[in-house]
C-alpha cells in the first residue's frame, strides 16, 4: 500500500491511464462523457484531499517534514537514485496551489470544453499535467525535480498544440518546448555540478551542505550553480531572454493558459529557487542576477501589454511581468514572498485568465478586444469576478495582489541582501503599468459601447454554472487570499532577509505610494478609455513610433529569427544537410557501392567463357604458389 | 641421378606436358587426353613417392584416381559427343557462349 504522498502524485496519473486509453480514439472512445469527466476532476480533488491530510500530519508534528521514499531507481556506487517525496511547509503551500487550484481549472473544463470533440484527451492531457507537476512539487531529489520539469514541459506542449489541425498551434508548442530546451541544458549542468561536487541530488541535503561549510562548499561556487540553475528556470518561467514561448503558449484552450501558463508551471523556476535557497543564500551574484532579469523582465513584459489587442495576450505579457516580480523577490532574498506572490498570483491570475475564457467562450470564440465592449451588462457574474481579480492584480487593498505586491516593493527597497532604491523605483513603474493595462483591458472588454458584430451580439450568453461558480470561488480567493501569512508561515523555512536599519523610516511612505500607484494607474486608464476617443487617437499619433515598438514587442522575435534561428537553418540546411549527410555519409556509402559495382564489372571480364583462358590463368596460379612457396620454403 | 630424380623427373614432364596441351591444343578430344596426362604424371608421383616411403597408402590413392577418372572421361566424353553433333566441329572456341 502506498502512502499518502505517493498516492497524491499516482492519483492524476492514473486519471491520464484511465482518460487516455478509455475515451481517446486508442481505445476507442468507449466510455462517455460522464465517466471523463468525473475521473478528469474526481481524481485530482481526492488528490487535493490526501494533500490537505499530509498537511494536517505536518501541522501536528511541527518541523519534521514527512518522507516517503516510493521506488529505488537506481544505486550507483554509494548513492541512492530514489524516488523520494519530501513535504514540508513550502512543499505544502505549492502542492495546496497546483491540486486546489488544479482542480477547479478541471470542473471549470467541463462547461468550457462541453462542446470539443476530444474532451477525454483534454483531460487526460490535464491530468498528466498535474501528476508531473505534483512529482516536480514533491520530489526530494533534483532528479525527481526535473522529470516532473521536462514532464510539465511535455504537458504544455501536447495542451498547447491541442488543436493541432490548426498549424500555427502545433508551431506554438513546438516553440515551447525547444525555448525550454536551451533553459534545460543550463538546468542539467547546474545538476551535473552539484552532483560532482556534493555527491547527492536531494535538495535538503544540499542546502545542508552548503549550510555547514558557510558558502565555500567542496569544490564548487554556489553562484555558478545558481546561475546555470537559474537558466533552467529562465525558460520554464519565462524570463529575459526565454520568454518567447509564453505569449504564444495562448494558442491552447483557455482552461490550460489558466493552470499550466499562468499559475502553476511556469511558477516552477520561482519555486525551484526557493527550494535551493540554502544554495541562493550563498550565491550572491546569482542573486543580483536573478533581481536584475526579474526586474527588468516585470517591466519589458508590462510595456508590452499595454498596447496589446487580443485578451489572453494581454494576460500572457502580464503573467511574464508577475513572474518577473517573483524572481525580484528572489533575487533579494525574500524566497518566502516570492512564494506568496506564487499563491495570490495563481489565485487572481486563473480568475482572470478562466474570466478571459468565459468572456471568450461568450463571444464564440472571438479574442480581439477591438471587437468587444459593454459586456458587463450581458455577462454580469463574469465582470463582476473579473473586475475583482483585475483590482488584485493591480494592487487595490484589501485585495490579495496588494499584499503579496507590496511586500516584494518592501524587500525591493531595503533588504540587505541586494535591496535598492533603483529597483524599487522599477518595479514601482511596473506596479503603475500593472494597474494601467490592466484597467484598459476591463474597460475595453466590458466598458463603453459595443464593438461586436450583429451576429456576435446576439449569441452572447453566460456561462454554465460549473463555470461561473468556479469564477465566483477565485474571486473569493483573491479577494482574502492577502490575509494567509505565508512568508510568515514559510520563515522557519525560508528566513526572511533583514532590512536595513535607516530605511525603517519608508515603510509606510512607500505602501502610500504604492496604493497611490495603483489607483493612479487604474484611473488614468478609465480616464484615457473610458472618456473621448479623440483622446485616444491623439495619443496614438503623438507617440506613433514608442506605440509601434511596443506593439511589436520590441520586435525580439523577428530578432530571434534573424540572429539565432536563420543562422541555426543554415548551418543545418549547408553544413549538416548538404555537407556532413549528404556528401559525408550518403558519399561515402555510395562510393563504396560504385567501388563494389566498378570493381564487379572488371572482374566480369575475366570470365569470357574461353576454356583456354581458364586454363591460363590457372597455370599463372600454379607458378604463381609454387614460386611462393620456394621463396618461402 | 639416381632412379627417384628420374622418374619424378619423368612425373613432372608428363604434368607439364599435359597442361601445355590443355593450354595450347584448340581440339576437345585432344584437351581431355592432356588431361589424362596430366593425372598420369601426378600418379606417377605418387607411386615414386609411395615407393620411397615404404608406405602403401599412395600406391591407393592412385586407384582412387584411376577410378575417377575413369568416371570423368564415360561422363566428358557423350558431352562432347553432344556437343560435336549440335555445331558440328570440335574446336573449343565455339563453345564460348556455353558461359551462361
Amino acid at each position: 500500500m502506498p502512502g499518502t504522498l505517493t498516492l497524491i502524485v499516482l492519483l492524476p496519473l492514473l486519471g491520464f491511464l484511465l482518460n487516455g486509453v478509455l475515451a481517446t480514439q486508442l481505445g476507442g472512445n468507449r466510455v462517455g462523457k460522464r465517466f471523463v469527466t468525473t475521473v478528469g476532476c474526481g481524481l485530482p480533488l481526492l488528490s487535493f484531499a490526501l494533500v490537505l491530510s499530509a498537511f494536517g500530519q505536518l501541522q501536528s508534528a511541527p518541523g519534521a517534514p514527512l518522507l516517503e521514499v516510493a521506488y529505488r531507481w537506481a544505486l550507483i556506487g554509494n548513492s541512492a537514485f530514489e524516488i523520494a517525496f519530501y513535504f514540508d511547509r513550502l512543499t505544502a503551500v505549492m502542492a495546496l496551489i497546483v491540486t486546489g487550484v488544479g482542480s477547479v481549472i478541471h470542473i471549470y473544463s467541463v462547461g468550457y470544453m462541453a462542446h470539443d470533440k476530444s474532451v477525454g484527451r483534454f483531460f487526460a492531457y490535464l491530468n498528466l499535467f498535474l501528476f508531473f507537476m505534483l512529482l516536480l512539487v514533491l520530489g526530494r531529489s533534483l532528479l525527481v525535480l526535473f522529470v516532473g520539469w521536462e514532464g510539465v514541459g511535455l504537458a504544455s506542449y501536447l495542451l498547447i498544440g491541442f488543436w493541432f489541425d490548426d498549424l500555427a498551434n502545433a508551431r506554438a508548442g513546438k516553440k515551447a518546448f525547444i525555448t525550454n530546451r536551451i533553459g534545460d541544458a543550463g538546468f542539467l549542468l547546474g545538476m551535473f555540478l552539484l552532483y560532482t561536487a556534493l555527491g547527492t541530488l536531494d535538495m535538503d541535503r544540499i542546502n545542508a551542505a552548503f549550510a555547514l561549510t558557510g558558502g565555500a562548499a567542496p569544490a564548487v561556487s554556489a553562484s555558478l550553480v545558481g546561475i546555470l540553475l537559474f537558466i533552467g528556470a529562465t525558460g520554464k518561467s519565462a524570463q529575459i531572454p526565454l520568454h518567447v514561448w509564453l505569449p504564444d503558449a495562448m494558442a491552447g484552450p483557455t482552461p490550460v493558459s489558466a493552470l499550466i501558463h499562468a499559475a502553476t508551471m511556469v511558477t516552477a523556476g520561482v519555486y525551484l529557487v526557493a527550494r535551493l535557497s540554502g544554495v541562493y543564500q550563498h550565491a550572491s551574484e546569482a542573486s543580483a542576477v536573478i533581481a536584475a532579469v526579474g526586474v527588468a523582465t516585470a517591466f519589458f513584459a508590462a510595456t508590452v501589454a499595454l498596447v496589446q489587442n487580443d485578451i489572453k495576450k494581454v494576460l500572457a505579457y502580464s503573467t511574464v511581468s508577475q513572474l518577473g516580480f517573483m524572481f525580484l523577490a528572489l533575487g533579494v532574498g525574500a524566497y518566502g514572498v516570492a512564494i506568496f506572490h506564487v499563491m495570490t498570483h495563481a489565485f487572481f491570475k486563473a480568475c482572470l485568465f478562466l474570466g478571459a475564457g468565459s468572456v471568450i467562450h461568450a463571444l464564440g470564440g472571438e479574442q480581439d478586444l477591438r471587437k468587444m465592449g459593454g459586456l458587463a451588462r450581458r455577462i454580469p457574474v463574469t465582470f463582476v469576478t473579473f473586475a475583482v481579480a483585475t483590482a488584485a492584480i493591480a494592487g487595490i487593498p484589501p485585495l490579495a495582489g496588494f499584499f503579496s505586491k507590496d511586500e516584494i516593493l518592501w524587500y525591493a527597497f531595503a533588504s540587505e541582501r541586494g535591496g535598492s532604491p533603483l529597483l524599487w523605483l522599477v518595479a514601482a513603474a511596473t506596479a503603475l503599468m500593472t494597474a494601467f493595462y490592466m484597467t484598459r483591458l476591463l474597460w475595453l472588454a466590458f466598458m463603453g459601447t459595443s464593438r461586436m458584430s450583429a451576429e456576435v451580439e446576439h449569441q452572447v450568453h453566460e456561462s454554465p454554472a460549473s463555470m461561473t461558480a468556479v469564477l465566483a470561488l477565485l474571486a473569493g480567493l483573491s479577494t482574502v487570499g492577502g490575509f494567509i501569512a505565508v512568508p510568515h508561515f514559510l520563515e522557519a523555512l525560508l528566513p526572511l532577509p533583514a532590512t536595513q536599519e535607516h530605511l525603517h523610516a519608508y515603510e509606510t511612505p512607500l505602501l502610500v505610494v504604492s496604493v497611490v500607484l495603483a489607483v493612479a494607474g487604474a484611473a488614468a486608464a478609465a480616464w484615457l478609455f473610458g472618456g473621448d476617443p479623440a483622446r485616444l487617437r491623439a495619443l496614438g499619433l503623438r507617440f506613433a513610433g514608442p506605440h509601434r515598438w511596443l506593439a511589436g514587442k520590441y520586435f525580439i522575435d523577428e530578432l530571434y529569427e534573424k540572429v539565432l534561428a536563420r543562422p541555426l537553418v543554415w548551418v543545418s540546411e549547408a553544413v549538416f544537410l548538404r555537407l556532413f549527410d549528404r556528401r559525408l555519409i550518403d558519399g561515402a556509402l555510395d562510393g563504396l557501392a560504385t567501388l563494389g559495382q566498378r570493381c564487379g564489372g572488371w572482374l566480369a571480364r575475366l570470365q569470357s567463357g574461353q576454356l583456354h583462358a581458364y586454363a591460363g590463368l590457372v597455370l599463372v596460379g600454379l607458378v604463381g604458389a609454387l614460386l611462393w612457396s620456394w621463396r618461402h620454403a | 641421378m639416381d632412379k627417384t630424380s628420374l622418374l619424378l623427373g619423368l612425373a613432372i614432364a608428363l604434368f607439364v606436358l599435359g597442361l601445355l596441351g590443355v593450354i595450347v591444343r584448340r581440339n576437345v578430344l585432344v584437351m581431355l587426353m592432356c588431361m589424362e596426362l596430366m593425372l598420369n604424371g601426378v600418379n606417377l608421383s605418387l607411386v615414386t613417392f609411395s615407393q620411397q616411403s615404404g608406405d602403401t597408402a599412395g600406391a591407393v590413392l592412385v586407384f582412387l584416381v584411376f577410378v575417377v577418372a575413369t568416371v570423368e572421361i564415360a561422363l566428358a566424353i557423350p558431352i562432347v559427343l553432344l556437343l560435336v553433333r549440335d555445331k558440328r566441329t570440335l574446336d573449343l572456341a565455339a563453345y564460348g557462349d556455353l558461359k551462361g
